[in-house]
């Protein structure tokens, strides 16, 4: 059996058009994978059929000499929050066990033009509330540097897929650090984009002014590749900036040297443990041995981003999931009912899970008469200010760079019943998404116990060259990316 | 924001979700512990500040008014549904 746990999308790539293994080895490589590595439970569904199909029109093609997109043939996994035309999407719910995509998602038919295989679709926290991806309905995901510990969250299942090589790379989602938290969890990259880069359009909705799209991989530059298939206009996504979409890989070996790196202490102080900090501190240094300047900065507004994330994502996430209703779609419920409000009641009482059921209920509350102007409102005239103080330090320096996540992967089971302690995970992720800034998470370091550390750096809206020059160049002057769990 | 059990209530139903009494108990203090954590806001000064709907940069995106079948039709998105389709519309039980 093929072993694909230390290529690279590029390995995979030649080794295709050389001949030295087929598409088919590589998808029998990836399902052998999954079944060896189950209990992780990563997945919720597997595409066999049409990964199968497309394998065989693919190892065709190349027999037959045509020349191949560089993600043709090579596996990957869907965060189970993309449609994608007859496989079920769930979101992680029991109220979307049985919905079966009718169309693809915008980023599934550009994956689908580059013959790209996907092979099924990861487990996620329900309806990608969540930071450790216990919410989900389809069970916990284990991480698999520790089977004890979680993943992260909400893209848990994706970022462990990633990790323990089942597949190559995954798509996920990021409202508040949704890619990033779990890429460093598992020691893997996560990287989200700017806001309206790629499309969100087929992509099950949690909080519309906060959701990113973007590709968890086990290198940076496997990460600008997918990007370089999935971002772009896209006509059915009204909040799309008309930019042209870059070679993503073009300025990766351009090197730091020269550049400004800010550190904003806020990133650095009590509440984000003191290991992480030193591993990331390391890091810091590294970027300055290959010839950037360290800066020390200030983002004063950013202790605020939960509490403004707390406001305005459960109201939107309240408003997106009405729809979801037991009637044109969801969950039916069992029993007789006197009205349809009863109905509806029952059905999402019945299917939602706890975190689902509190977060409607804060954003149900929070847009309630009376109360919209001094929680919601205020809390996005806060976003404003957040925004602000980004504007203001990137006239400063070229780059941010602080930790992704505040502590290493946490037992299974130890917050669950705490949901401030949970929200606090993302305490470092949220302030990119407020401002729709690109920042990816690439792994810089292990802890005394051997959980991976992830780096976290951010840049202005738009510069997603920059962002992945930078995580390129620290990756490839370190070894962190070539280290893979036992499983 | 100290929250009544009765609010909890009053909430659970605008959001058309059935809880259970042990639910209702269970998410109360939860509840007020959120919303007493978000309070911090209120000592923000955005007097003058504008609120941030979206930060797409964009305003006014316009289109023509046509429908777009290329994706699926109307009776693949009708297959979706929770409840029996009959006819082309969806079969719900006598509400009056």
């Amino acid at each position: 059996m093929l072993d694909f746990n230390n290529m690279t999308i590029t390995d995979a790539h030649e080794g295709l058009k050389a001949g030295a293994f087929s598409v088919q080895d590589l998808l029998d490589a990836s399902l052998h994978r999954i079944e060896e590595s189950k209990d992780l439970n990563s997945f919720i569904s597997i595409t066999k059929e049409y990964a199968t199909e497309r394998a065989a029109l693919l190892d065709a093609k190349i027999s037959n000499g045509d020349d191949i997109p560089i993600l043709a043939g090579i596996p990957l996994a869907l965060k189970d929050l993309f449609n994608m035309k007859g496989s079920f999407t769930t979101s992680g719910s029991l109220m979307l066990a049985n919905y079966k995509s009718p169309y693809d998602a915008s980023v599934v038919t550009k994956l689908k033009e580059v013959d790209a295989l996907i092979v099924g679709k990861n487990n996620m926290d329900e309806f990608a509330c969540g930071v450790s991806n216990e919410t989900s309905y389809f069970g916990p995901v284990l991480n698999p540097w520790d089977k004890t510990r979680v993943p992260g969250g909400s893209s848990g299942g994706s970022a462990a897929a990633v990790a323990a090589g089942q597949v190559f790379y995954a798509l996920g989602t990021d409202t508040g650090g949704s890619i990033r938290q779990p890429a460093s969890l598992c020691g893997v990259v996560g990287f989200k984009p700017s806001y309206g880069r790629v499309s969100r359009f087929g992509v099950n909705a949690m909080a519309s002014s906060w959701d990113h799209v973007g590709p968890i991989t086990r290198t940076v530059k496997d990460a600008a590749l997918v990007m370089n298939v999935i971002a772009g206009k896209d006509p059915y996504d009204a909040t799309m900036p008309d930019r042209p979409v870059l070679d993503y890989t073009a300025e990766l070996d351009d090197g730091i040297s020269g550049m400004t790196i800010g550190v904003p202490k806020e990133f650095f102080e009590e509440g984000v443990d003191e290991e992480v900090q030193d591993i990331v501190r390391s890091a810091l240094k590294e970027c300055e041995a290959l010839g950037a300047t360290l800066k020390e900065v200030s983002l004063p507004m950013m202790k605020y981003g939960v509490a403004i994330y707390y406001v305005t994502t459960p109201g939107e996430l309240s408003t997106n999931l009405a729809r979801l209703d037991g009637v044109r779609f969801g969950y039916k419920p069992e029993g007789e009912f006197k009205n349809i409000h009863e109905y509806y009641a029952a059905s999402r009482g019945d299917s939602f899970g706890d975190e689902i059921k509190r977060r409607t209920m804060i954003g149900t509350f929070v847009l309630s008469a009376g109360y919209a102007d001094a929680y919601y409102k205020q809390a996005q005239r806060v976003r404003t200010l957040v925004i602000e103080d980004f504007a203001r330090v990137f006239k400063e320096v070229d780059v941010l760079m602080a930790p992704s996540s505040p502590t290493v992967a946490f037992k299974i089971g130890e917050k669950l019943d705490d949901p401030l302690a949970m929200y606090m995970c993302d305490v470092l992720t949220i302030p990119a998404n407020a401002a729709g800034i690109p920042a990816i998470s690439i792994p810089c370091g292990f802890n005394s116990e051997g959980l991976p550390v992830g780096l976290q750096i951010m840049g202005p809206q738009f510069e997603e060259s920059l962002v992945l020059k930078v995580a390129y160049t620290y990756e490839q002057a370190t070894k962190w990316h070539k280290l893979h769990p036992e499983i | 924001m100290k929250l009544s059990k009765d609010d909890v209530k009053k909430i659970a139903h605008l959001a058309r979700l059935r809880l259970s009494d042990e639910e209702l108990d269970r998410f109360l203090p939860q509840l007020t512990e959120i919303l007493s954590y978000v309070e911090m806001l209120q000592e923000v000064n955005t007097k003058g500040v504008l609120e941030t709907c979206q930060v797409a940069g964009l305003e006014n995106i316009m289109r023509e008014d046509i429908v777009d079948h290329s994706l699926a039709t109307a009776d693949d998105l009708l297959s979706t549904a929770a409840l029996p389709v009959v006819d082309h519309q969806i079969r719900i039980n006598r509400i009056m």
